[in-house]
């Protein structure tokens, strides 16, 4: 995320902390920071700061509950001054999920996509490990899943079935 | 208002809306669970898309009108989509080769439309090109499953593109506004994009050994308003209930 240096540090920390409690609706365990979809924390035109949040796909239902929940966040926190806008660009990608982001999707079962996926193919997307056996021997059930950002896979080894998150 | 620039952002929003409305109709009803989730999957990304084109068309105008308002409160006329898009879903085969050929057609326009002159334009392209990547993978494995599979399965394939091969045309037909929008470097040359998707949709029906169908005649108008039979009542189905409570919502 980028804080513009506009915005005073303590401020901006406080508010960085209220983001960082707001969860993804369909993937609590991991907040909306964590999976990269707040950009930025900018200066606005009267030097307010103003949160910029971007969808991780453009038909994802989960948008307008995400812009709703991290607005009621700041507001429970005193900020309601704090603007909040939907950018575009840059369009989000996998490479903006965190490295905690990245361990915390796998200890819930989800296999995250690798730190740097995102710009190689869709279907080079290399070796695919199993979230809960860590085996590499897995296939691909359903390249769409139970929500946008999935895809289902099942893993040879341990035979248990899982959710990866795409490359994107 | 830029009227050139509202009315490409319209056609290129109600492809989206269409289809992605076309394909709901697969819900529950799909041959597989995955398939089911896939095409679900596939509605949702165009209806995205949709909302992204449309508002944008109702910024554009300025009287108003926002993504709903342009979804729910135009007739079929008022529509700019091309043809393919609203045709009846037919059997698995007819759905997946208009979806191959949309698709198709459609990731070679976005990926131009990347470098659109228009900064939004550009931004919507570039969010809504990864997700049409996936769209063109999908119908293309399953053309080639099904046109390489069983002989019943082939036959059908072939009878799905032969179905749509007649809308072909219409898809990159371009008119003056749009040429003019070409020309500041904001559309997209539809020649091009017509080489591109055609390329693609010819190297996936080599492999699933399908004949590329050479039709004398084509139909098009959809650009223009003129649309088949079935937009109006694929509209009528959609828009009925905003039209009975306008300013409803959730």
């Amino acid at each position: 995320m980028e804080i513009a240096p506009a915005i005073d540090r303590p401020l901006a920390d406080r508010i960085v902390a209220v983001l960082d409690g707001v969860p993804d609706p369909e993937i609590p365990v991991i907040s909306v920071t964590e999976l990269g979809i707040v950009r930025a924390l900018v200066s606005d035109a009267t030097g307010a700061p103003a949160v910029h949040i971007t969808p991780t796909y453009t038909g994802c239902p989960a948008t307008q509950l995400i812009e709703r929940s991290v607005r009621e966040a700041l507001d429970e926190a005193g900020f309601s001054a704090v603007g909040l806008k939907t950018v575009l660009a840059p369009a989000w990608n996998t490479d903006m999920i965190s490295d905690v982001g990245r361990e915390k999707l796998r200890a819930y079962g989800i296999a995250p996509p690798p730190k740097g996926a995102a710009s190689g193919s869709l279907k080079g997307g290399g070796i695919v490990e199993c979230p809960r056996c860590g085996s590499s021997n897995t296939i691909e059930v359903s390249r769409f899943g139970s929500t946008p950002c999935k895809a289902l896979w099942r893993c040879r080894t341990c035979a248990e079935p899982f959710d990866r998150f795409k490359c994107h | 208002m830029n009227k050139h620039l509202f009315d490409y952002c319209l056609a290129l929003g109600d492809d989206s809306l269409i289809l992605g409305q076309r394909l709901c109709e697969w819900s529950g009803h799909a041959p597989t669970i995955e398939v089911d989730l896939s095409l679900s999957n596939l509605a949702l990304d165009l209806i995205g898309q949709a909302t992204l084109f449309l508002g944008y068309a109702g910024e554009i105008e300025g009287k108003g009108r926002d993504a709903d308002k342009l979804a729910f409160h135009r007739d079929a006329e008022q529509f700019r989509n091309c043809l393919v898009v609203e045709q009846p879903n037919g059997d698995f085969g007819q759905t997946m080769a208009r979806q191959l050929i949309y698709s198709s057609y459609q990731l070679a326009l976005l990926e131009r439309l990347v470098e659109s002159a228009d900064t939004r334009i550009a931004e919507i392209a570039a969010k809504a090109v990864k997700e049409v990547r996936y769209h063109v993978e999908l119908a293309s494995d399953w053309v080639i499953r099904l046109g390489a599979g069983t002989e019943e399965s082939h036959a059908r394939m072939s009878e799905g593109m032969d179905f749509f091969w007649r809308y072909y045309d219409d898809l990159f037909a371009t008119d003056e506004s749009e040429r003019a929008l070409i020309a500041e470097g904001i559309a997209a040359d539809k020649q091009l994009v017509r080489e591109e998707a055609s390329a693609t949709i010819h190297a996936t029906l080599d492999k699933a050994g399908i004949a590329f169908p050479e039709l004398p005649w084509q139909i098009g108008g959809g650009r223009t308003g003129r649309h088949t039979e079935h937009l109006s009542l694929i509209l009528a189905e959609m828009q009925v209930l905003p039209r009975a409570h306008p300013e409803a919502s959730w």
